[in-house]
């Protein structure tokens, strides 16, 4: 999953020949976990995202979204608030506090547009903080990309 | 209030069943009530204070009587205004929580239907892309109506956030007139903007909020002016005020209209014969976000010839 920060011997033309070759390759793809309960939301920006180049992991609940985290290790996390098991909070809380996944850039997808959820997402090391109904789709996917630094 | 609007208002029985509540939870029908009961007390205190005289304790145990009917009837209206109070409380929260539960199924529509209009997964051509857009198009429009409510109940809690910062105003009026070009060039409708004074200074408010109200004052320019014409905006400073203004040809608002232009679901009577679309809350989103920004808001307005809705706002660091 390293493949852009590698330096070693597979490195130069011949990294960039691979590297581009498995690009669009499920193997090399980058992961992005999506932890969202609407199976509809799942599907569409799934499927946009996975066009996209992307493998996409789902889970539909909080519980299900961590242990994903932990065991998969995705490149981003696609975070709902309202989640059933465990609120979209607590996973936050959780993955922060965990130094396996406290790196992963954590984009939170909701509804909740109180400033508060806002503010509390943030401070708990949230990237950004996007309002479904606020955003196209396309939008939402330019925000993926920049979150990944592409 | 002319006496025939009393006489109107007096007309208690329908109007407590047109708010559906019974006679003894009925504020009106309550007040009504006491306030006879408080004349009545006065004429018999009058008529036993004159004649019984001699015997204090009689007079004084019948208007202790009368008092305690009034506390009675004071506690009923004070409880029947609490339950008034109550319901327009959970109205509020009603509006704000089907609001919220709409906005999960209209997102999954909307980028649902993103994705068919984009062509992304197979390009849909002829009439089924027609209907495609019907189906965006008021998806759109569906979004914006649940957006005004939450906006509204917001208000209505007293909740609606407002982040005043410097900006610059000019700046966020051509953005909002070039949004709305296309539209209005389609019904050769032609928006200016008056020149513009160099060196504005900066407005201070809330840019976001503001900027809703600042569509909301075009978006009415152009859905109310029949056929070609043409909206002129302005901005001009004002002594430590800057006033914003939009000035259309449009159809007006009648007379009798114009005191409840800025109440929640108005509509008025004119435009409803051009203009079936609209939910009568923008001005009166207009109004709240301006007024909490610390400006005014105001219009002038004549029927057939054309309204001109202005609002002021400070200039930042006055």
């Amino acid at each position: 999953m390293v493949y852009h920060t590698n330096s070693g011997p597979l490195s130069g033309p011949i990294y960039r020949a691979i590297s581009s070759l498995l690009k669009n390759n499920n193997f090399m793809s980058k992961k992005i976990l999506f932890i969202e309960d609407e199976a509809a939301l799942q599907k569409t920006l799934g499927d946009v995202l996975e066009q996209e180049g992307y493998k996409v992991i789902k889970a539909l609940d909080g519980e299900a979204g961590l242990k994903a985290a932990q065991t998969g290790i995705p490149d981003l996390i696609l975070l709902d608030l309202i989640l059933p098991k465990m609120h979209g909070f607590e996973v936050l809380k959780a993955l922060k506090g965990d130094t396996a996944t406290k790196d992963i850039p954590i984009i939170v997808l909701t509804n909740l547009e109180s400033m508060g959820d806002i503010e509390k997402a943030l401070e708990l090391g949230a990237t950004t903080y996007l309002i479904k109904a606020s955003y196209t789709l396309e939008e939402v996917v330019g925000k993926i990309k920049k979150a990944l630094g592409e | 209030m002319s006496f025939r609007e009393i006489l109107e208002q007096l007309n208690i029985r329908a109007t407590c069943k047109q708010y559906g509540l019974g006679m003894w939870r009925c504020p009106q029908f309550l007040f009504l009530l006491m306030g006879s009961v408080i004349i009545i007390t006065a004429l018999v205190t009058y008529f036993l204070g004159t004649r019984y005289v001699a015997d204090p304790g009689t007079v004084s145990l019948i208007v202790l009587v009368l008092t305690v009917i009034l506390f009675v009837l004071t506690f009923s209206i004070t409880r029947s205004l609490e339950g008034l109070a109550e319901a327009n409380r959970l109205k509020t929260e009603f509006i704000s929580i089907v609001s919220h539960q709409l906005r999960s199924p209209l997102s999954n529509l909307k980028w649902a239907l993103e994705i068919l209009v984009s062509d992304r997964f197979g390009k849909i051509d002829g009439k089924p892309a027609e209907y495609l857009q019907i189906l965006s198009d008021n998806t759109k429009r569906m979004g914006e109506l649940i957006s005004s409510l939450l906006i509204v109940s917001r208000i209505d809690q007293g909740r609606l956030p407002i982040h005043n910062a410097e900006f610059p105003l000019s700046d966020l009026v051509k953005e909002a007139i070039a949004e709305f070009k296309p539209i209005a060039s389609a019904s050769n409708i032609e928006i200016v903007l008056e020149t513009v004074k160099p060196n504005l200074p900066q407005a201070f408010g809330d840019s976001s909020q503001l900027k809703i109200v600042i569509e909301n004052f075009i978006d009415n320019a152009v859905r109310y002016t029949k056929g070609a014409g043409k909206i002129v905006v302005a901005i001009v400073p004002k002594k430590d005020r800057l006033l914003f203004s939009v000035k259309d040809g449009g159809v007006g608002i009648p007379k009798e209209d114009q005191k409840h232009i800025f109440q929640k679901f108005f509509r008025s009577g004119n435009v409803l014969k051009y203009q079936t679309q609209g939910s009568g809350l923008g001005l009166y989103i207009a109004k709240s976000i301006v007024e909490k920004s610390g400006g005014k808001i105001g219009f002038k307005s004549e029927q057939d010839k054309g309204s001109t809705f202005w609002f002021t706002i400070p200039i930042a660091g006055r």
